[in-house]
Formats: structure tokens, sequence, C-alpha cells
């Protein structure tokens, strides 16, 4: 059997598995669009804040789910896994032909579908409720691509956790952190507009604000090549890092059953 | 019979020996010891007992309930204090106590909620079942839950309470106003353990986790948690203006600026919400009883 077609049945089957677990969907649809209805309502007179780059603290803050959503993504990603783990899958499938690369690699296409489908559901919600992205049609193709390639990156990270640990418990643990690497960063205010120099360093050094500020910019500014750039390039250095990491995380596990 | 605790639980063996009918009634008598109350505060003891020390040495349960408020407090207040330069917010002691207050209540409400979890995690791993059996007087067991949960929140709300000071919280108001303060917020977490304990009872799945955390965590953030109510528009308003959580916020942000607005009605609601949550979570026991007894 060819590696892509072993990358196929692994990503079927994570798709599969996902969509029989109703929490699995529904969280990563119902969280994220419901911070986004209560921040950017709690959150709209910041529009005031001389300097502040839109009108709209919606249009501002709409990149805020995509990047929640590839959170999900890597929980769902290192959940799944760690669940074959623990049941003893993995090891039957080390009796198998089948790639450890095919593995990841399919693993992580059922997270892309997962979050391919979030991120169109999190662009049409914006768009319904009046958002216009200044990109136009094309930017929003990208802004699908780029979420698309975020949620990949974390759900590689998700993997790698599982895949070091073994354990569901310590992939769920992960989340807490993830999730305060989302709020240590530009989420809520633009990067020059944060106050307070401890917090405005943090943020510059967290690579999720560059993360959010590329999605960012194709909604409310355009085509900001640098933002654009370093969005990219952030996404592809930690899906590349993750992958490494997980394959490698992956050789020990199979070495050691 | 349910055996007398050894090790470190042994100085809890007074309430044990008090309260220790066999596993085999359905409804055990009384205890030959002491009275109706003292029958239920031996249970309420013993089960907060038991909470607390399975909470304080499970970094993985204690630590959620511990962080999340603190990263809440150092997102809200450290990356949004520019906010307090928007025209019209009128917040006499600055961002940093604006959203002390909300992230105190939270915690509060919260601390209720992460305790729903573990009487979930007691009903599914059947320990439970045996606590309904054992006790003599069963509402002790959502007193016990509700005391572990107050205990908890203890701990969260000094933490938080030094962090904010020593990143320079301003305080206006006197003690009383504190005390105040802290008293609502412990009414807050009643209600939020009443409210989890209800649905861990019903449900008595862990699964239930989203049922319990939802409505708090949304009743919460449909409030003026960002800015002051006046500041609100749109359909926000609409909502926070008829949220109870509201006139808590409100309440809580005047007594730490040494106002007594909102102060009245907020107790009003607390309370109002906490006695009716009892009966919910009362009839919560009941059912859990039907269907493991």
């Amino acid at each position: 059997m060819s590696a892509l077609a072993q990358v196929g049945y692994v990503a079927r089957r994570s798709v599969l598995r996902t969509a029989r677990q109703p929490a699995n969907i529904i969280f990563p649809f119902v969280f994220p669009t419901a911070l986004l209805a209560v921040t950017s309502a709690g959150l709209s007179p910041a529009t005031k804040i001389p300097g502040f780059p839109s009108d709209s603290f919606l249009a501002f803050f709409l990149a805020f789910p995509f990047i929640q959503g590839a959170l999900f993504a890597t929980m769902n990603a290192g959940t799944d896994l760690a669940r074959d783990i623990q049941s003893g899958f993995l090891n039957r499938l080390a009796l198998t032909p089948l790639r450890g690369g095919a593995l990841i690699v399919g693993q992580l296409g059922g997270i892309a579908v997962l979050a391919f489908i979030q991120n169109c559901y999190y662009l049409a919600v914006g768009l319904i409720v009046g958002v216009r992205l200044e990109s136009g049609i094309v930017g929003g193709i990208v802004l699908i691509i780029l979420a698309t390639g975020v949620a990949i990156a974390f759900g590689a990270l998700g993997a790698f956790f599982a895949l070091r640990t073994g354990s569901g418990e310590a992939v769920q643990g992960l989340f807490p952190l993830l999730f305060v690497g989302l709020f240590l960063s530009s989420m809520n205010l633009p990067r020059n507009l944060i106050e307070a120099d401890w917090f405005r360093t943090v943020a510059t050094f967290n690579p999720i604000s560059y993360l959010i500020e590329g999605l960012r910019s194709l909604i409310i500014t355009g085509w900001d090549w640098e933002a654009l750039g370093l969005a990219f390039g952030f996404a592809g250095l930690l899906a590349a890092a993750a992958m490494v990491l997980a394959n490698w995380a992956l050789q020990l596990r199979l070495t050691r059953t | 019979m349910i055996s007398r605790p050894k090790g470190r639980f042994r100085w809890a063996s007074k309430w044990f020996d008090r309260s220790a009918p066999t596993a085999t009634r359905a409804r055990p008598a009384r205890p030959d010891a002491g009275t109706a109350s003292g029958a239920f505060w031996s249970v309420a003891f013993a089960v907060a007992w038991r909470v607390l020390h399975n909470v304080f040495t499970t970094p993985s349960l204690f630590l959620p309930g511990m962080i999340f408020p603190l990263f809440f407090f150092t997102a809200f207040a450290g990356g949004l204090s520019r906010v307090d330069n928007i025209p019209g917010f009128d917040f006499p002691n600055g961002y940093t106590a604006f959203q002390f207050v909300f992230v105190l209540l939270q915690s509060a409400a919260f601390g209720g909620v992460f305790t729903g979890f573990g009487i979930a995690r007691d009903f599914e791993y059947g320990f439970a079942r045996r606590l309904l059996l054992a006790a003599p007087r069963r509402s002790g067991i959502v007193a016990g839950y509700a005391l572990a949960a107050a205990g908890r929140w203890a701990v969260t709300a000094t933490i938080l309470t030094i962090v904010a000071l020593a990143v320079g919280m301003q305080v206006g108001g006197g003690g009383v106003d504190l005390v105040a303060l802290y008293a609502l917020a412990l009414i807050v977490n009643l209600a939020g353990t009443l409210w989890a304990s209800g649905i861990a009872m019903r449900l008595r799945t862990v699964q239930a986790g989203p049922i319990m955390q939802l409505p708090v965590f949304l009743t919460l953030f449909f409030a003026p948690v960002y800015v002051p109510l006046a500041l609100l528009n749109g359909w926000l308003h609409s909502v926070a203006s008829v949220n109870p959580a509201t006139s808590l916020l409100e309440a809580g942000r005047s007594l730490i600026s040494g106002s007594t607005d909102h102060v009245s009605v907020a107790f009003l609601v607390a309370v109002g919400m906490a006695v009716g949550l009892s009966v919910w979570a009362w009839r919560g026991l009941r059912s859990a009883e039907r269907a493991a007894l």
C-alpha cells in the first residue's frame, strides 16, 4: 500500500472518530462563537481609544475564534492519539506495515478537515453579523488556508504531547497552557495600545500574537505582507518543529513497545 | 461497615464513629450519640475534609481552579489597562481594581463549579452511592461539598488578592467594605456549588461538566465585564441590564471603591440565588437517592 493510501486510511479514521464524538464537534463551534459574541460586545467601546485600528471591535476580534478553534484541534488530535496509545491500538498498528510518518500526517489530515469546516463556519458567522473583509474574497480564502495551517501546527503539537506522554489527561493539561498563551497575546488590543510594558513585551515575544495579527490583517487592513509573512512563517515553523518532534516521539514509543 | 479512617485521616475518625451505620440498610438509623444537627455536621465535616484533602493533594484538581482566575486577572487587568482611557470610564480606583472584582466573583462561582466536577466524579466512580448509604443525614453531604468549595475558594481568593495588591491595585473601601465584598463572593461561591451539585446529582457523570460550566460562564460574561454598564451598547447592554450578575459586579466594584451603591440589591440577589439553588440541590439529592438506593 502506498504512503498516500496509508495517510488516507488514517485520515478517514480520524475524521470518522471525531464525527462520532459530538463533544469534539460542538465545543469548537460553540465556545469560540460565544466568546466572540460576548467579548466583541463588551469591548466595543475600546474602538474609541485613540489609534485603535478599526471602527468595529467585532471585525478586530474575529481572528480570535480561528485561533481558539485551532487550540481545540490540538486537544482533539492529542486526545485521540493518546487514547490509541492507552487502548493498545498503536501497538497493534506497529505490527502492520503502516509508516510512522503516515500515521501522524493522517491524524493531522483528520484535524485539517475539521479545522477547515470550523474556519468556514467562523468566517460565515463574521460575514453574517456584518464584518467585511478588507482583503476581499481572495483574502477570505487566504484566511481559511492560514487558519487551517495554524490548526495543523497546533494539532502536530498535540500529537507530540500525546506520543511523548501517552496520556489523554496530560494532553488535556496542555490546554490551559495554550489558553494562557492565547490570552497573553495581542488578541484584545493591538500591541502598540497595550499600556502595561511587561504585558506588551510578553505579547511581542509570544508567537500567537503574530498568528492572530496575520489573520486580523486580512480582515481589517487588507494585504499586509509583513503581518502575513510573519503569520505564515510562525505557523510553518511551529508545524515543522512539532511534526519533527512528533515523529521522534513516535519512533521512541514504537521502540519501547 | 465503613472502615475507620486510617493514617492521615485518623483525626477525622470521630465523625465516622458517630455516623457509621451499616451499609446494608437503605436508610440507616440515626446515630446513637448526638442530635440530628450533630449528625448533619459530622457528615458535612467528613465530606468537606475528604474533598479538601483530595483537592489540595492532587495538583491536577487544584491548579486549574487556582491558575485560571490568576491568568484571567493578568490578561484583563494587564492587557486591557488602556480601556480606562475610554471617554466615560469613570471608575475611581483604576482598571486593576475594576477587573479584580470580576475575577474574584468569577473565581468564587467557578470554585463551586469545580467542586461540582468532583461530585460528578464521586458518582461516576461509585463513591457517592456508598456515601449516601452511610450518611445518617444526607443533606450534610451537600453541606460538606459546599464547605469544601468555600475552603478551596478561600485559598484562591487569598492568592488572587495578594497578587492584585502586589501589582498595585488601589483599594478605596475600608475594612467593612472589604468584608462585605468577600462575603458577597462567598455567597456566590455557595450559589455556584449548589447549582453544580444539583446538576451533578441529577446526571451523575463527569460528562455533565459543560452543563455546569456554560450557564455560569455566560451569566458572568453577559454582565459589564470590561467596562461599566453605562458604556455598553447594543444587545449586551439590554441583556446586562436584566442580568443578576450585573448587580453583583456593580456592588463589588462599589465596595472596593468605598461606596455602598447597589450593595443591598446585590446581597438580596445573591441570597435569593443561594436559597433558590439550595432547593435545586436538595431536589438533586433526592434524585440521586432514588437512583442509588
